[in-house]
Order: structure tokens, then C-alpha cells, then sequence
């Protein structure tokens, strides 16, 4: 009976740990799936070429993902831009200051607001906020825009991107103890003084990683910005201007242009580079958390 | 000391103004679906599939891309938890404190709940070709799964963590196994954390569209085998909306509200079944 | 032997939601001396002294009546600014937080909140008041590493010459040794009794041995209520109370 158990904890313990593994390893898998079809344009292309050209032209053989680059780089900053400030603002109200009941109300909202699909997003953007920036803000600053562009993009995303850093920096600021901050109270600290020079930065790692996962999740949303940002493969002048988004150009061509040679190997690179950066964010926050933790806590 | 309390009054002012745009965007998103789109609903929208013209406009619905899209949230959700819950019942109860292994994996589904949809849409449909299928409801699940299921392992993950150790070592004191252990107390302590879990990765199933628009690629008929192509919710709506005949872009409104109903449905019913599991939880 | 009162505690009451935790406590704190606040757990020993430096009101669905006069003024009254009444007392609770930034950092915060900016000044406060808790020595080479990295006891060091550096004219204890090992503890109490030269303490302790060595006026709680109050011979030799006498004879605790 005892030998039966105990063999059945070491099946499972195997098993288990096996999928583990499968899924420890499943970045690498899906990088090098991407490269390996990537590889084909790779072998004919210098790297730096592809990357840093302005040509795009397919049926001419010219592949050249700077635009799209800029284009994503562009919307995503806009959308921190945003969303930081706004983000930890609410978070830091919803956590230090709100009553409970406002706390309580929220909550539920704000998850909602993460649950949202980005096409939901995306026609709310096409209908609200692409009229917004053609009628009203880009003539009232004087200049034209057809409203899908980069501001646009950027807004809708920033709203995608709240709910993901909020969660995070409130979950945070909960973990820290009310001891701290009475210690600061104690000695005579006003409230937003104790927050800003004691929560807020005993806060600080959680803050990066949130940020990095909003930044990442602007970073890689596709829908909502297929349907907002213009989609023009020129770089933007302004945030006025269209932009044409990496994930984008994925969505709007895989599948189809499979007859122009190369396109296909072009269109898994540019998701191998996306999944390169995202990488990169991880491991740059994770440098950073290292940093912070051992010069303050 | 003025000027501390002006900066403490000028950052409330602020904290509350961002509070309230937040909360203002999301009902404006809610009301702008509910505004556009209900007019546009009617019955035939949720019980027909599309008819020959639908869509230049003439009459059917949009149940080929309801079912579809419950189909292919369900079997991906279904596949999520046999993967997740293993693999997080793995790291919380089998790995030891501080763990190399649990570090990395952590990591490694940090990086994949930030990989782009659009992402796994590309390689899931690499996989396809690898194995010979074409579009269709297998090649949606398999992206959707990859999709959703580090998502749930991180929501269970965050749950199961927060169990504490001495629950466990009272376990083992009773002389259970690990796996008794974690079967009969860490999943029984976290079911409202795995629940919600479950809920957001449907959640996030159902409304993804980047994912599944070469893998499971559309079709009007309601889909009837795995190898077939099935049409998805997002799709329709994306698809819709984008023919520039009025009719059909109020169906796509009219879509959509069908698609932030089944998000308010499962948003919904993850508050009422957490509220309903905590009874037998140790605090 | 007549006192000079410092804190006139007049019938205070505090409720956690409808739980009473204080019940018309009434009692005068003398001035420059150890007061000792003794009491089994859970009698509102910690609720008296945090109603002391209005701690309390943070907790969600506390209410408070009666007043606490400290210098005469009752700091309850709406007109007080609630930071000049902490800054009058330092604050050290049972387990040391130390805040999240360097030892150096952690001494001057108390200043640098209240206005001061000069380098200068602020160097010769974190040096004085380093030695005044007797921690200048162990860390006058490692002023900015983190303060975490300290020893519990010398944390708690820390905190107290934190809590110096805004110059109250109360120390607050909240058992303070008693996550510390005994000579931290020892070195602890040590400056207690040096310091009373200048400062106004009152300690909470369940230690009635460290209470004994302390105290020079107790005040005994149980329950909520205040059952006795006095000079530390007369109720440690002498209690006027049979529950007083068996608190500390230990036949209840």
C-alpha cells in the first residue's frame, strides 16, 4: 500500500517534471522555429540591411523592416507615455488613499478593463478616438491628420496597458508592511512624503516589472493597432502621421503573400525580432530588479 | 511645511484625476459597444449562420463565429489546465526553496505571457506546416493553448505561492505524500485562485484574434471537425467591419457586443465563484 | 516626590469597530522619567502608547474619544497638525523597520522631511545622534550601505537614532527589545536610562523583569481598563490592588 503511494509520487513527480521542462524550454522552441524559417531571407540578407533599410518593396526582393521598427517603437513609447504616469498615480490612490469601499468597487472594474479583447479596443479606437484626433485635436493644434496614426494607436494602447500596471503595482504596494510606513508617519512625515520617499521606493522593483510587462504588452498587441495606427509603410513625421507597426504588418500580409519569394521567411523574422525584444525587456528588468535590491533593500 | 501640503494636495488632485479618466475610458469603450451595437443586435444574429450575401448585407447571423470561438476557447482552456496545473503544482510543491529550476521556469513564463499573440499566430502556423494540416480549429487550438496557458500558470502560480509552508509541512506530518499534498491541500487552498485563473485564460482565448487569423482561418459553417477551418468571434467582428457596406459594419458593432457580453459573463461569474470557494480556505 | 506631568491622558476610550480596546483610561505621564506600561497581551498597553502620537487613526474603523494633553495642548483637538505632535515623540516598535535607503539616509530622513537641506547640518546630526544610540562606532565607515544589511539589534539602534534626529521630547517603545537578542537588548535598555536625562520615555513591555529595571512610574492595564498606576516601588513592593499583585507575583498573566 505504502510502496503503491510512493511510486505513484514518483510517476507524477516525473511526469511533472518533464512538463516543466517542455515548458521552461518552449521560448527557445518557438525562437528557433521562427529563425529556422527565418533563415531562408537571413542567408541572403545582411542582418544590419534588413533591420535599417527604408525599402520596402517585396516584389522587388526589398525587405526592409526600418519603417515598422520605428513605427512600433513610436506607438509603444506613446502608449507608456501615457500609461506610466496614469497608472501608478491610480495605483498609488486606489492603495494609500481610497477607502476601503472605493478599493472594493474598483477592483472588479479594473480586471474588466484587462479582460477586454483588442478588437473591442480597436473598434472603440476606429470609433472614438480616430474621429477625436481628425476633428478636434489635430486641427485645433493646427496641422491634418486622417486620425489613424500614431497618436491614435498610442492612446488606445495606453488604455490596454492600465490595468496591467496597476494590477501589478497595487499587489506590490499591498506587500508592503504598514510598520514601514508608520515608521515614517512616526516621525512626523505627511503622508505623500512617507509615500513618495518611502513606498514609492521601497516599491521600486515592482514598479519596473510592471512597467516592463506594460511595456511588452503595447509592444506586441496587434488587433487593436492593425485597426488604428494607418498602417503606411513610411516613417511617421509626426504622432499625427500613420504608422505601420511590426505586428501589424504581420497580420495584415501572413498567409497571403506567400507567392512573392521570401515574403513568408521576411514576415517570421520580423516576429523572431519581436520575441528577440521581449526577451530583452525580460532580462533588462531582471538586471534591473538585481540593481535596485541590492542598493536599497 | 505650506509647501508640503500644497505638493500633498496638488498629487491627490492628481491621483484622483487619473482614477477617474481610467474608470471614464473604460465605461466610455462600454458604452460605445453597448450604444452602437445593441440597436444592431436581433435575433438572428446569435442563431443563424451567415447566408449567401451576408455580407454585402443581406440576412443570416454570426453562430459559425460564437460556436467556433466557444469551441476553440474551451478545448485550449481545457488543454491550459493540463498543462499549467502540473507544471505549477510542480514548482510549488516538488521544487525545492530557491530552486534553479524554479527561478528559470518563472522567468521563462514571465517571457512567454509577453510574447505577441501574433507571435504564436506564426508559430502555430510554422507547427501546421510542419505537421501537414492547413487551417483549421486544431491549428487555432494549438496557438491559443501556447497563448493562453502561461498566462494561467502565472495567475495559479501567484495563488499557490502565497499558500503557506507550514500548511504543508502539516501535511507531511500526517505522513502524506508529496502528491497527496498537493492534490488534497495546495489545490483545494488555491481552487478560487485557479478558478480565476481558468476564467482569465478563457477570457483571453476567446477575444484573441492575432493568434488565430492564419491558424484557424474563417469559414461560415458552423465547424464540425477538428481539421476544418472554423470562424472566430474577433475575426468576424475585424472582418466585418472592415467592408465598407454600413449594414454589415453594424453587425460588426453588433458582434462586438456579443463579445464584451461573454467577457462580462466569465468577468462576472470569477467574482461570484471566488466569493462561493473561499468558505474552507485557512487564512 | 512630586512630578511634573508631560502627558495627561483624560478619559480616553478607544474603540476597534464596537470592540472597546481602551475603556476611560485616565493618568498623568510624568515628565523626564521611564514610565512603564505592564499588562498581559491583548490589555491595550500598545493602543495607549500609539494613541500617544495619533498612530491609531490609520486603522480603518477606529473610534476615540476623551483627550490626551501633552504639554497642555490636547492633541486631539482639530486645530493640531497632526505631523508637530509626531515629531515631538520617536517611535520605536517591536521589530526595527528600518526604511529602504542607507544608514546615513535612514538619520537624516526625519530632518530632511521637516525642512533641513544643509549637508553640512545634516552630518553633524547623523554623527551626533549615531553616537547618541551608541551606533556611530560599528558603522562611521559604511554610511551609505543599506540599512538592511545591519543586525537586528543595531537596526533597532538605528531607529532609535532616527527617531532622536527629528529632537522629540518623548521616546516611544513599543516592546522594543523584543525581537532583539539579550545584549542587544542590554545596550537597548542602557540608553533608556541615559537618556531620560533629557527625554520623557514610556516603554511597553511584557518583560516584567526589564519593566523593574526600567521603571521609575508604572501603569498597569488589564483588559482595557487601567487598574493601577504609580510610582515604580510602590507598585512593584506594594500594589494597592490584589489583581496588581498577582500580575506580578505571575499567578495570572
Amino acid at each position: 500500500m505504502n510502496k503503491k503511494r510512493l511510486l505513484k509520487d514518483k510517476i507524477a513527480a516525473k511526469f511533472m517534471l518533464g512538463l516543466v521542462i517542455f515548458s521552461g524550454l518552449l521560448v527557445f522552441l518557438i525562437a528557433f522555429g521562427l529563425y529556422y524559417r527565418a533563415k531562408p531571407i537571413l542567408d541572403i540578407k545582411p542582418l544590419g540591411q534588413l533591420l535599417f533599410s527604408s525599402s520596402w518593396r517585396p516584389l522587388r526582393g526589398d525587405f526592409g523592416f526600418f519603417p515598422f521598427i520605428i513605427g512600433t517603437f513610436w506607438v509603444t513609447a506613446v502608449a507608456i507615455f501615457i500609461a506610466v504616469p496614469f497608472s501608478l498615480l491610480t495605483a498609488v490612490y486606489l492603495s494609500e488613499y481610497a477607502h476601503k469601499l472605493v478599493r472594493e468597487l474598483t477592483a472588479p472594474l479594473i480586471d474588466l478593463l484587462a479582460g477586454i479583447p483588442s478588437v473591442i479596443y480597436g473598434i472603440w479606437g476606429v470609433l472614438v478616438v480616430v474621429p477625436l484626433i481628425k476633428n478636434h485635436l489635430a486641427p485645433f493644434l493646427g496641422t491634418f491628420s486622417t486620425g489613424y496614426s500614431v497618436l491614435s494607436a498610442g492612446i488606445v494602447l495606453a488604455i490596454m496597458v492600465f490595468p496591467v500596471i496597476i494590477h501589478v503595482v497595487i499587489e506590490v504596494l499591498r506587500s508592503i508592511p504598514n510598520e514601514l510606513r508608520d515608521a515614517s508617519l512616526a516621525l512626523g512625515a505627511t503622508k505623500w512624503q512617507t509615500v513618495k520617499h518611502v513606498v514609492l521606493l521601497k516599491a521600486l522593483p515592482g514598479i519596473v516589472a510592471a512597467v516592463v510587462l506594460g511595456v511588452s504588452r503595447a509592444f506586441g498587441e496587434t488587433m487593436a493597432v492593425l485597426m488604428i495606427a494607418g498602417n503606411v509603410a513610411k516613417l511617421p513625421g509626426s504622432v499625427f502621421d500613420p504608422a505601420y507597426p511590426l505586428p501589424a504588418l504581420i497580420a495584415n500580409n501572413y498567409g497571403e503573400m506567400l507567392s512573392v519569394p521570401l515574403y513568408d521567411s521576411a514576415l517570421l523574422l520580423a516576429s523572431l525580432i519581436l520575441l528577440v525584444v521581449v526577451l530583452g525587456f525580460n532580462v533588462l528588468s531582471r538586471i534591473i530588479l538585481i540593481r535596485i535590491e541590492r542598493r536599497i533593500q | 511645511m505650506n509647501r508640503a501640503r500644497i505638493e500633498e494636495n496638488l498629487f491627490k488632485g492628481l491621483m484622483l484625476i487619473s482614477t477617474v479618466t481610467i474608470l471614464t475610458c473604460l465605461l466610455l469603450i462600454l458604452g460605445t459597444i453597448i450604444v452602437k451595437g445593441l440597436p444592431a443586435m436581433n435575433w438572428a444574429m446569435v442563431s443563424q449562420i451567415p447566408k449567401g450575401g451576408f455580407y454585402l448585407g443581406k440576412e443570416g447571423g454570426i453562430l459559425n463565429a460564437i460556436l467556433g470561438s466557444l469551441y476553440l476557447a474551451t478545448i485550449s482552456t481545457v488543454l491550459s489546465i493540463l498543462i499549467s496545473l502540473p507544471v505549477v503544482l510542480y514548482l510549488n510543491v516538488y521544487a525545492k526553496k530557491g530552486s534553479r529550476l524554479a527561478y528559470f521556469s518563472r522567468f521563462s513564463f514571465d517571457v512567454l505571457w509577453g510574447i505577441p499573440s501574433i507571435v504564436y499566430g506564426a508559430f502555430g502556423f510554422t507547427i501546421m506546416l510542419y505537421l501537414g494540416l492547413r487551417a483549421s480549429l486544431l491549428g487555432g487550438i494549438i496557438a491559443v493553448t501556447f497563448l493562453i496557458f502561461p498566462i494561467m500558470s502565472r495567475a495559479i502560480d501567484e495563488v499557490m505561492r502565497m499558500i503557506p509552508a507550514e500548511l504543508l509541512e502539516a501535511s507531511y506530518a500526517l505522513g502524506a505524500t508529496r502528491l497527496e499534498t498537493a492534490f488534497k491541500i495546495v489545490i483545494r487552498q488555491s481552487l478560487p485562485g485557479i478558478l480565476t485563473a481558468v476564467l482569465i485564460a478563457f477570457g483571453r482565448g476567446i477575444g484573441d484574434a492575432a493568434s488565430v487569423i492564419f491558424t484557424a482561418g474563417f469559414t461560415d459553417y458552423i465547424p464540425y471537425s477538428l481539421f476544418r477551418p472554423a470562424a472566430t468571434l474577433p475575426l468576424a467582428i475585424f472582418f466585418q467591419l472592415n467592408t465598407p457596406i454600413p449594414e454589415v459594419q453594424e453587425r460588426a458593432y453588433a458582434s462586438a457586443f456579443i463579445l464584451t457580453l461573454i467577457i462580462l459573463l466569465v468577468s462576472l461569474s470569477c467574482r461570484f465563484l471566488t466569493k462561493r470557494f473561499t468558505k474552507h480556505l485557512i487564512k | 516626590m512630586e512630578l511634573k506631568t508631560h502627558i495627561s491622558v483624560n478619559n480616553l476610550s478607544v474603540f476597534y469597530g464596537n470592540e472597546p480596546a481602551l475603556k476611560n483610561v485616565t493618568v498623568d505621564i510624568p515628565d523626564k522619567k521611564i514610565t512603564v506600561i505592564i499588562g498581559p497581551s491583548g490589555c491595550g498597553k500598545t493602543t495607549l502608547l500609539k494613541s500617544f502620537n495619533r498612530m491609531l487613526e490609520a486603522v480603518e474603523g477606529i473610534k476615540i474619544s476623551g483627550a490626551v494633553l501633552v504639554d497642555g495642548e490636547n492633541i486631539f483637538d482639530p486645530g493640531i497638525e497632526i505631523t508637530g505632535v509626531r515629531k515631538k515623540m520617536g517611535l520605536l516598535s517591536q521589530r526595527p523597520y528600518p526604511l529602504p535607503m542607507s544608514i546615513y539616509d535612514n538619520v537624516a530622513y526625519g530632518p530632511r522631511i521637516h525642512g533641513l537641506k544643509k549637508k553640512k547640518e545634516l552630518d553633524r546630526i547623523v554623527e551626533h545622534y549615531l553616537k547618541e544610540s551608541s551606533l556611530w562606532e560599528e558603522v562611521k565607515d559604511r554610511l551609505y550601505t543599506p540599512a538592511s544589511k545591519l543586525s537586528i539589534g543595531q537596526q533597532q539602534r538605528l531607529c532609535l537614532a532616527r527617531g532622536l534626529a527629528v529632537e522629540p521630547e518623548i521616546i516611544l517603545g513599543d516592546e522594543p527589545t523584543s525581537a532583539l537578542d539579550p545584549k542587544s537588548s542590554q545596550r537597548i535598555e542602557a540608553r533608556f536610562l541615559e537618556l531620560k536625562k533629557d527625554y520623557t520615555i514610556v516603554v511597553v513591555t511584557h518583560i516584567l523583569r526589564q519593566a523593574r529595571r526600567l521603571a521609575d512610574y508604572v501603569i498597569f492595564l488589564y483588559l482595557g481598563e487601567l487598574i493601577e498606576h504609580g510610582p515604580a516601588n510602590q507598585i512593584f513592593d506594594n500594589p494597592k490592588q490584589e489583581m496588581t499583585r498577582e500580575y506580578i507575583q505571575g499567578v495570572i498573566s
